[in-house]
């Protein structure tokens, strides 16, 4: 479709054009990232705006001209009033006031063709501030399916901007989306730049602009001669007050189950290929420190955390769909009630689903959520959700300590374990959510809004890229986080030897043997031996790190040449009751210190991640006694 | 600004205004009017809240219907403003009037 090749013209000699800058903006849900991920393809940078946590996407493109182009996706609003942080980025980066950033030379408006309405409104605010922008008309081809006409000269006319008309997940529109732009950029002179008369609109202004929105609406859209009654009849189904419950409940069950079986082969394959690799350097590289380093240090340890990237892989692959298909925002619809008996807002819901993933995009995107105290509340207990790097060590002990057998017609035993400690996790978050709001901030009530969107099939490439960028996120965060630390752990591991003639294993006499020693009796009372105190000093890094700091504990500490999997040595070295004691600590703790890092980032504040720490080791230390001790009495020690 | 509103032959002309927070499913009319609510257990202030509402579609004029209604209490409902389907709590459909329908 990019036919047009038309050779620049002579003062735009490529030397002399500079890079242009355009931000996306737009409502929720009108395509604005698949157009993103349409233009810039893979040449995207994800970072955080300076001094800010908010997301900030950036693509670089070249136009079929041949012009370079860098693209800011901003978070969508419905507003140029901003209410959130998000919000806050979207005003000040279309104003050209956000620091760090320069002024945008063109705004992409992206709008949903088949919803003008509000956009409409949007686009009057953007008109104000004089800022020359496009008006992309997304999802073109659903509007001329369900037959509705646009008047697109008129409509242009009327907005004062050119329209093009776009089907991004197709990649259509796309070229001459970008000559409209180079067209603007081009013909702008910033001194002669429209004068910004953009301010906060009262009631009745936001009031004008819709009449004048409305009147606009009427005069270029003839409304559709075959509306979607798709999306109506499946809400019929997914927000039936009892069924739509039923549904949510079984496509969580669902999602988990997939998340323990689908990935168990792909698993055993990486598992089997690191200790093959391990193997390997033990027999070919000569015995010594360097060796040790190698295999027990380095491959070892990277190994037993590449490990869980599948499990990470299909649990973002389900969120990603039911954010695209627009059923996240059902679910919010069905749980706010009863989120809010624990003090919850119903937009908590996707930070908290988010957190299953990892608490630290979980907390990030709290962001949504207005209110302070809200905002808040969901932050603390964001961790308290399962995340991914919990079920490494879930796995582990479950994969020793429960029988891989069926119950109940066909349920594997180990996923319903698993189930039940991600309810655990559940339960407490509200446990405590409804402490904080009814004890500490009984208080006000935010409002709870939100649209609806039209189902929509999932776009598989706009999924895989996604899930790629998560995939690459978790690989860097092994490559800087944990690789270093597992460095850490070989040297406190392995130095100082032991002295001549030592009996016990070499690692009783290294540092993180002392220093696990020294700590054990703190942790004595709830089962634990100075072993797993030991990985769970540098498991605050990272809660994964735990079982790779098991495997080189257990692996350095075990006889020569012993190198059995670390499952089996667990078994024989822990009790049930111990196992059971370890999985209740990780239920709760705050194993992670750049979630502690985060939640400070965003409070701005030491005050909460200090909360947040004393209340989750203390509910974790509790948790644990009980269990340990429950166990021991039922015959389990 | 109601030129989509026409009364049924039974209904009154001025019968059935009321507050969407009190509306049933399935129920219909025109938003006559659209205010805040006040009171020290909102987070937001009364205008705060009428600009929110504005700005999702509740504006007067606009066709409405309501959707779907929650578990518990009836509550959230989902109402369709003209041709976007929103989510709200019964609390903030209170600050929304319509003149519904007649059965």
């Amino acid at each position: 479709m990019t036919t047009d090749t038309v050779a620049a013209p002579l003062e735009a000699a490529p030397v002399t054009t500079p890079t242009a800058r355009v931000a996306l903006v737009g409502n929720p849900n009108a395509g604005k990232t698949a157009l993103f991920n349409a233009l810039t393809g893979s040449r995207q940078k994800v970072a955080n705006y300076a001094g800010v946590t908010v997301e900030r996407k950036e693509g670089v493109l070249t136009t079929p001209a041949g012009r370079q182009m860098r693209v800011l996706d901003l978070p969508g609003t419905y507003s140029l009033r901003a209410r959130s942080p998000d919000e806050v980025v979207t005003r000040d980066a279309v104003l050209g006031k956000l620091s760090g950033e320069d002024a945008p030379e063109a705004l992409i408006c992206v709008a949903d063709a088949t919803n003008l309405r509000l956009v409409l409104r949007l686009v009057l605010e953007l008109k104000q501030v004089g800022r020359p922008f496009v008006l992309a008309l997304n999802m073109y081809d659903i509007a001329q399916r369900q037959g509705l006409r646009i008047d697109l000269e008129r409509l242009s006319q009327e907005i004062g901007a050119p329209i093009v008309t776009t089907v991004a997940t197709r990649k259509r529109g796309l070229s001459e989306l970008l000559e409209q732009v180079e067209a603007i950029v081009a013909a702008r002179k910033p001194e002669l730049a429209a004068e910004n008369v953009w301010h906060e609109p009262t009631p009745s202004e936001i009031r004008a602009a819709h009449a004048q929105a409305e009147r606009i609406f009427k005069a270029c859209v003839k409304p559709p001669e075959r509306p979607d009654t798709i999306t109506g009849k499946i809400d019929g189904v997914l927000l039936h007050p009892v069924a739509g419950l039923l549904i949510l409940v079984a496509l969580m069950f669902v999602m988990f189950q997939a998340v323990f079986t689908w990935a168990a082969p792909i698993m055993d394959g990486i598992d089997g290929l690191f200790a093959a690799v391990v193997e390997f350097a033990n027999a070919h590289l000569p015995a010594g420190l360097l060796t040790s380093f190698v295999a027990d240090g380095l491959i070892a340890g990277v190994g037993s955390v590449l490990v869980f990237l599948p499990q990470i892989l299909i649990l973002f692959f389900f969120i990603l769909l039911l954010e695209d298909s627009g059923y996240m925002t059902r679910a919010a619809f069905l749980l706010d009630k009863l989120m809010g008996v624990a003090g919850l807002h119903g937009r908590a819901f996707i930070p908290l689903l988010s957190s299953f993933a990892c608490a630290i995009p979980g907390i990030m995107s709290t962001r949504v959520i207005d209110s302070k105290q809200d905002r808040l509340t969901t932050i603390l207990i964001a961790p308290l959700m399962t995340c991914s790097a919990r079920i490494p060590v879930y796995t582990l002990i479950i994969g020793a300590f429960i029988p891989r057998t069926t119950v109940w017609g066909g349920l594997s035993l180990q996923g319903l374990v698993m189930f039940g400690l991600f309810a655990v996790g559940i339960v407490s978050a509200l446990v405590v959510s409804t402490i904080i709001r009814r004890i500490f901030w009984r208080g006000t009530v935010e409002p709870f809004m939100m649209e609806l969107p039209t189902y929509r099939w999932p776009e598989p490439r706009n999924v895989l890229m996604n899930l790629w960028t998560r995939a690459r996120i978790f690989l860097s965060r092994a490559g800087r986080i944990i690789m270093p630390l597992m460095v850490l752990v070989w040297v406190l591991s392995t130095f100082p030897y032991p002295p001549e003639g030592a009996t016990g294993p070499a690692i009783d006499y290294s540092i993180a043997g002392r220093l696990g020693q020294f700590l054990a009796p703190l942790m004595a009372p709830i089962g634990f031996n100075w072993q797993m105190t030991v990985a769970l000093i540098p498991g605050m890094a990272a809660r994964e790190v735990a079982v790779a700091v098991l495997g080189t504990v257990y692996a350095v500490g075990g006889e020569d040449g012993e190198t059995g999997a670390l499952s089996t040595l667990l078994k024989n070295q822990w009790s049930l009751a111990t196992a059971l004691s370890f999985l209740a600590w990780y239920v709760f703790a705050p194993q992670c210190l750049p979630t502690l890092g985060v939640v400070k980032r965003e409070t701005n504040s030491w005050v909460w991640p200090t909360v947040m720490f004393v209340y989750m080791v203390g509910l974790a230390y509790l948790a644990a006694f009980i269990v340990y001790h429950t166990a021991v009495a039922l015959g389990a020690g | 600004m109601v030129e989509a509103f026409s009364p049924s032959l039974e209904a009154p002309l001025e019968a059935d205004v009321r507050p969407l927070a009190t509306a049933r499913r399935g129920d219909r009319g025109v938003i006559v009017r659209v205010t805040g609510v006040s009171g020290a257990a909102e987070a937001v202030a009364a205008d705060e809240l009428e600009r929110r509402l504005l700005e999702m579609g509740f504006v007067e004029g606009a066709a409405i219907e309501v959707l779907h209604e929650g578990l518990f209490g009836r509550d959230p409902i989902a109402v369709r403003v003209d041709d976007t389907r929103v989510a709200l709590r019964r609390r903030e459909a209170d600050a929304v009037s319509v003149k519904f329908d007649g059965q």
